[in-house]
């Protein structure tokens, strides 16, 4: 029986589909407990390809005769070992291309809305590691907030649309993974626009994100309005977008709440954060559809693959919006602080162009679960 | 460099082709014997790892020379199951002790060298058991003599030999580096 590959899209479309799957995961134990192909109807069997070397016989009582079976390693090439074996068995299964690495840098575009005057909001679900990226179009132009570093995505995905890249923004100087924002402006001759407060050590120029200066996109009727809101980094700004849509960055998620970024500054900054979520958020419309930089469980995602919620929805359900007592607040925020991403010292050297590491070694700085939020 | 008994070279494949040859090359080897596994997917290191975790092999450590990694493992050698023999028996604490207390003390380390070289008792000497009976020469019937390994069972069979070569004050230390508490050093980078 032939062995077929599954591509990370097909798997995409599975999770958002909340579809029944098996993943037959053959990396080591450690790798499969720190991270894992996500989604809510999915059946896992961890047996890592090193205990299979002499034959799948042990293991084909485990594996479910209805449903599909996909087999996933680090890279694909154990995957495709054992699932020929697996073949040579009976058995019909597939792999998944490119492996748990093609899954980390996968990037599902969805339509979030059309825009009043025209226009449309897109957002780019890193499904394997919860990073939320978005594209605002309108009339030929396009925007790009907190874009990541598959640059080619983007740049084809505008070129598919027929727009031009004229803006490209990040929130704030991320720690959790690679900003392809300099770079994508680089390509296209865009502006690269960072909140000065996190740029202070930024080798390369930019322009400088600052509240009062809105932006347009196309036919001067979307306006990106910058909404300064420190607390998980000193410059962390929201974009109010044609007074629908508030991106909120690392600050505020669909069930929890963004974590001042260096453990070292969550007491000096927890102030902000509270104030930026209990007061400056607090002053918005109900309305606004939140639309956050993360996701931190496949639960979040909508039926359509998105994820965003009301701003009223989640004041009145997100517990970290809920916290009366100041005190208490500042022990949720500043206590039991989960631990700090995969190398985010170099991530966030990377992001100020200090360091220029090549594509293998980017990849491995940003391995691993996603670890900015607390709950 | 370090001395081992096999090399296999798996440079530039990816996985899993790495632990395939490895497992291969192992079943080769006697036991206790170490292989160098050479190879330049970064992966790698985890799975061998884990994988002579999986099959009771023991992985020693891993150098990095530029692009390539080169993976110290020894075959899974039984070893701790059979009593030990020799009379004069101290523990790794009695041991820690005597080293503290005389910085001259001598040490025999009769692990493979590969073992030595990844983890040994600062001041120990390197004498894989192998290689006793012709590098006796080496060492003085005067002294006290501790002579470690990794369990206590290698270490048991060269302090039945010193004995038996007119060494007479020769201490077995039981069980060795695998629980090994004290201050260790490395001789490779």
């Amino acid at each position: 029986m032939p062995v077929n590959p599954i591509t990370t899209k097909e798997i995409a479309q599975k999770v958002i589909n909340k579809e029944a799957f098996f993943i037959l995961d053959v990396r080591n134990e450690d790798a499969f407990s720190d991270w894992k192909v996500e989604g809510e109807n999915i059946t896992y069997l961890n047996i890592p390809y090193f205990d299979l070397l002499d034959g799948v016989e042990e293991i084909l009582e485990q594996l479910p005769q209805d449903q599909d079976i996909v087999v996933v390693c680090a890279k694909e090439g154990s995957s495709i070992m054992v699932a020929d074996m697996l073949s040579d068995e009976g058995r019909t299964v597939s792999y998944l291309k490119g492996g748990m690495k093609a899954w980390s840098e996968h990037l599902e575009p969805v339509k979030v809305g059309n825009l009043k005057e025209g226009g449309e909001l897109y957002q780019f679900v890193r499904l394997g590691k919860g990073c939320l990226s978005y594209m605002i179009v309108s009339d030929g132009e396009a925007a790009l907030i907190d874009a990541t570093r598959m640059t080619d995505v983007y740049l084809d995905f505008a070129e598919e649309i027929g727009a031009t890249i004229k803006h490209v923004f990040d929130t704030h100087l991320h720690a959790d993974h690679i900003s392809g924002g300099r770079k994508i402006a680089e390509a296209t001759n865009a502006m690269y626009w960072l909140p000065p407060k996190d740029a202070q050590e930024v080798a390369f120029n930019y322009q400088p994100l600052e509240e009062g200066r809105d932006i347009n996109i196309g036919n001067t009727t979307i306006i990106i309005q910058p909404l300064y809101s420190p607390g998980h980094t000193i410059g962390s700004t929201s974009f109010i977008v044609d007074d629908a849509y508030l991106l909120s960055g690392d600050i505020l998620f669909i069930d929890s709440i963004g974590r001042p970024d260096l453990a070292g500054l969550a007491e000096d900054w927890v102030g902000d954060l509270r104030k930026t979520l209990y007061t400056r958020y607090k002053e918005l419309s109900d309305e606004l559809v939140v639309l956050p930089a993360h996701f931190m469980i496949i639960e979040e995602l909508n039926d359509d693959g998105s994820v965003s919620e009301k701003l009223g929805t989640l004041f009145a359900k997100n517990h970290g919006l809920n916290i009366e007592n100041e005190a208490e607040f500042r022990k949720l925020v500043t206590g039991n602080l989960p631990p700090q991403p995969n190398a985010y010292q170099e991530i966030r050297e990377m992001n100020m162009g200090k360091i220029n590491p090549d594509e293998e070694q980017q990849r491995e700085m940003e391995i691993g679960p996603n670890r900015c939020a607390v709950r | 460099m370090i001395q081992t008994n096999a090399v296999l070279d798996a440079k530039g494949l990816a996985c899993p082709m790495p632990i395939v040859k490895a497992k291969k090359a192992i079943n080769g080897l006697e036991a206790g014997q170490v292989l160098e596994v050479q190879a330049t997917d970064k992966g790698s290191t985890a799975d061998m790892k884990a994988w002579a975790e999986s099959t009771g092999h023991q992985y020693l450590g891993t150098i990095e020379q530029g692009d390539v990694l080169k993976h110290y493992l020894r075959k899974s050698s039984g070893e701790g199951k059979e009593e030990n023999k020799h009379p004069y028996v101290a523990s790794n604490e009695d041991l820690q002790k005597i080293v503290e207390a005389n910085g001259n003390a001598v040490v025999l380390d009769v692990r493979e060298a590969a073992e030595y070289a990844f983890n040994h008792i600062p001041g120990a000497q390197s004498l894989p058991l192998g290689e006793l009976e012709n590098r006796l020469n080496e060492l003085d019937k005067e002294t006290e003599i501790y002579v470690v390994c990794r369990t206590g069972s290698r270490s048991d069979l060269a302090a039945q030999k010193l004995a038996q070569a007119g060494f007479d004050k020769v201490v077995n230390i039981v069980p060795g580096m695998s629980d090994w508490t004290g201050p260790t050093e490395k001789s490779v980078n």
